[in-house]
């Protein structure tokens, strides 16, 4: 019961994380390799409060999002003027630092890592889910505001999305500083729920996974990264018994969806009423346009 | 006043010098054009005037005032630009796009007046108000583009190369379109490639040769100069259209 217990923790923890990146990436169309840093920045924070401090688990959330969202807002102004694939990977360098820097600082063990950090207990172990729940909501607010739809123009058409008079760089920089909030957070709680920490468990491959799930649940969708996010945590524990082999049915089971599902699970739907309604709209749109196509002359 | 006024303007793409020290003006209920060969420098003029490219050095001023750098303010101040390759949003319906012209409006009413205007100018448009805007053609596309920047009702419209890549009977349906819009009291700044035609309807011309404003005056002189018309009419064969 304990170890099913902890697999909704860390899925409710890694979903913090992913529906930040699912605003970045999902609705913004801008792609980072790099959250770990974020988490790393978080969790150090919150690790280092509440250990050496004695402070409670909530200052420790709270400030790593302050800390995460700061240190952001700084990465956006270097680098978010620079396009697609450049942007990705100057996030790339901007992780690896992070994590390099951790490695090398003593106060904070190193490479060796925190342990014996204050963990949740009891009552307090709620706080994964309570923060997940917030960030759902908070995540659902924002993409269905005036800014979550300059996002979404954003990603579709830059250019003409500056031409209606959106504040491209703006849009972009929201997106980015709400989804490093969200990913300090995610690392504040990882420290406080594991108890251990080291530079390792936030390097690429961390970075790597969380894109994976916003990807396998579906771009532009807040209830795709939900579900993709308790997906993708508990798939390599259902396949623990495979012990070596486990990561790479999971690898498998990724290619799988992406290979059936390019939008995947849920990419551009929501699992709402009005959600279910609207992509059943769009899709007899497109029959529709490929019926005319199909009896010559539709898009002549 | 001027509406529009360039001075002295100069871009650079890293060490390339695009814009030389170009300037011009640009009257209220003019259609100024501006041709060149490839390369010249055209469409980097608009993209410098509206804001995507950052000037090197320069001033723009607008209706008097000098405006900023941001993009989304100089479409606030009443410049709207329709750039080349008309970019529409895709996944969005005729009429969304439309829609989206007017984001920085909050007049309901006149919103809906212009909507109804676009759709008059632009009947293809209206028959097509539903279907998804990346299902349209090419010369649909442009409509929807022109449509758009209607919208946005800025009283300066630039537009790079309307007829870009359209079939003949279209480009005849752009350029009597850019007459129309000056008629709704709109200013047009033109850059084409289609000198011959732009120089018909347009009331002053400019021409620009890597990066340096080479001559200017009305439309129909420089059609008329032996130097233009050996360099980008094609002196020799009449034109078709």
């Amino acid at each position: 019961m304990e170890y099913i217990l902890g697999i909704f923790e860390l899925s409710a923890i890694n979903l913090v994380a992913v529906l930040g990146l699912s605003i970045l990436t999902g609705f913004t169309g801008l792609f980072s390799f790099g959250h770990a840093g974020f988490m790393a920045i978080g969790a150090y924070l919150s690790a280092i409060l509440t250990k050496n401090f004695h402070l409670p688990f909530v200052v420790g959330i709270l400030a790593a999002g302050l800390a995460a969202g700061l240190v952001s807002l700084l990465l956006g102004r270097l680098t978010l003027k620079l396009k697609g694939d450049y942007f990705c990977i100057a996030t790339m360098g901007f992780g690896e630092a992070v994590r390099l820097v951790f490695s090398n600082w003593t106060y904070v063990n190193g490479a060796r890592g925190m342990a014996s950090i204050p963990k949740y207990d009891d009552l307090s172990l709620a706080i994964p889910f309570v923060t997940a729940l917030v960030a759902v909501v908070v995540s659902w607010n924002l993409v269905n505001s005036r800014q979550g739809r300059n996002m979404v123009a954003v990603r579709e058409e830059e250019l003409a999305a500056q031409m209606a008079g959106i504040d491209v760089l703006r849009s972009k920089m929201t997106a980015l500083v709400v989804s490093a909030i969200l990913a300090g957070i995610a690392g504040a709680l990882m420290a406080n729920f594991i108890g251990f920490i080291a530079p390792k468990t936030f390097n690429m491959t961390k970075s790597t996974e969380l894109t994976i799930i916003v990807i396998f649940g579906g771009l532009g969708s807040i209830s795709g990264s939900v579900v993709g996010a308790f997906i993708l945590t508990a798939l390599p524990e259902v396949f623990r018994a495979f012990s070596d082999w486990r990561l790479v049915f999971y690898g498998l089971a990724v290619i799988v969806i992406m290979v059936g599902r390019p939008q995947g699970l849920l990419g551009g739907m929501e699992l709402t009423p009005s959600g279910f309604r609207k992509s059943m709209a769009a899709r007899r749109a497109r029959a529709e346009f490929a019926r005319l196509k199909a009896e010559g002359g539709g898009a002549a | 006043m001027s509406m529009l006024e360039v001075r002295d303007l100069h871009v650079s793409y890293g060490g390339i010098r695009a814009l030389k020290g170009v300037s011009l003006r640009v009257e209220e209920g003019e259609i100024v054009t501006i041709i060149g060969a490839n390369g010249a420098g055209k469409s980097t003029l608009l993209n410098a005037i509206s804001g995507f490219l950052k000037p090197g050095n320069g001033e723009v001023t607008f209706k008097g005032g000098k405006i900023g750098m941001k993009a989304s303010k100089i479409v606030k101040a009443g410049i709207c630009h329709v750039p080349e390759g008309r970019l529409i949003f895709a996944n969005l319906s005729v009429e969304d796009n439309l829609r989206l012209g007017a984001y920085l409006r909050n007049d309901r009413k006149k919103i809906a007046a212009d909507l109804e205007r676009v759709y008059e100018l632009f009947p293809r448009l209206r028959e097509r108000m539903k279907q998804l805007s990346g299902t349209l053609s090419g010369g649909e596309q442009q409509m929807l583009a022109m449509g758009r920047a209607l919208m946005t009702d800025g009283d300066l419209v630039l537009l790079d190369e309307p007829s870009l890549g359209l079939a003949p009977l279209l480009v005849k349906t752009v350029f009597d379109i850019i007459v129309e819009f000056r008629g709704l009291g709109k200013t047009i700044l033109l850059v084409e490639q289609n000198a011959y035609k732009a120089l018909r309807i347009a009331d002053r011309a400019y021409v620009l040769e890597q990066g340096h404003i080479v001559k200017t005056g009305v439309a129909r002189e420089i059609a008329e100069d032996p130097a233009i018309k050996a360099a980008y009419l094609g002196a020799k064969s009449t034109p078709v259209t």
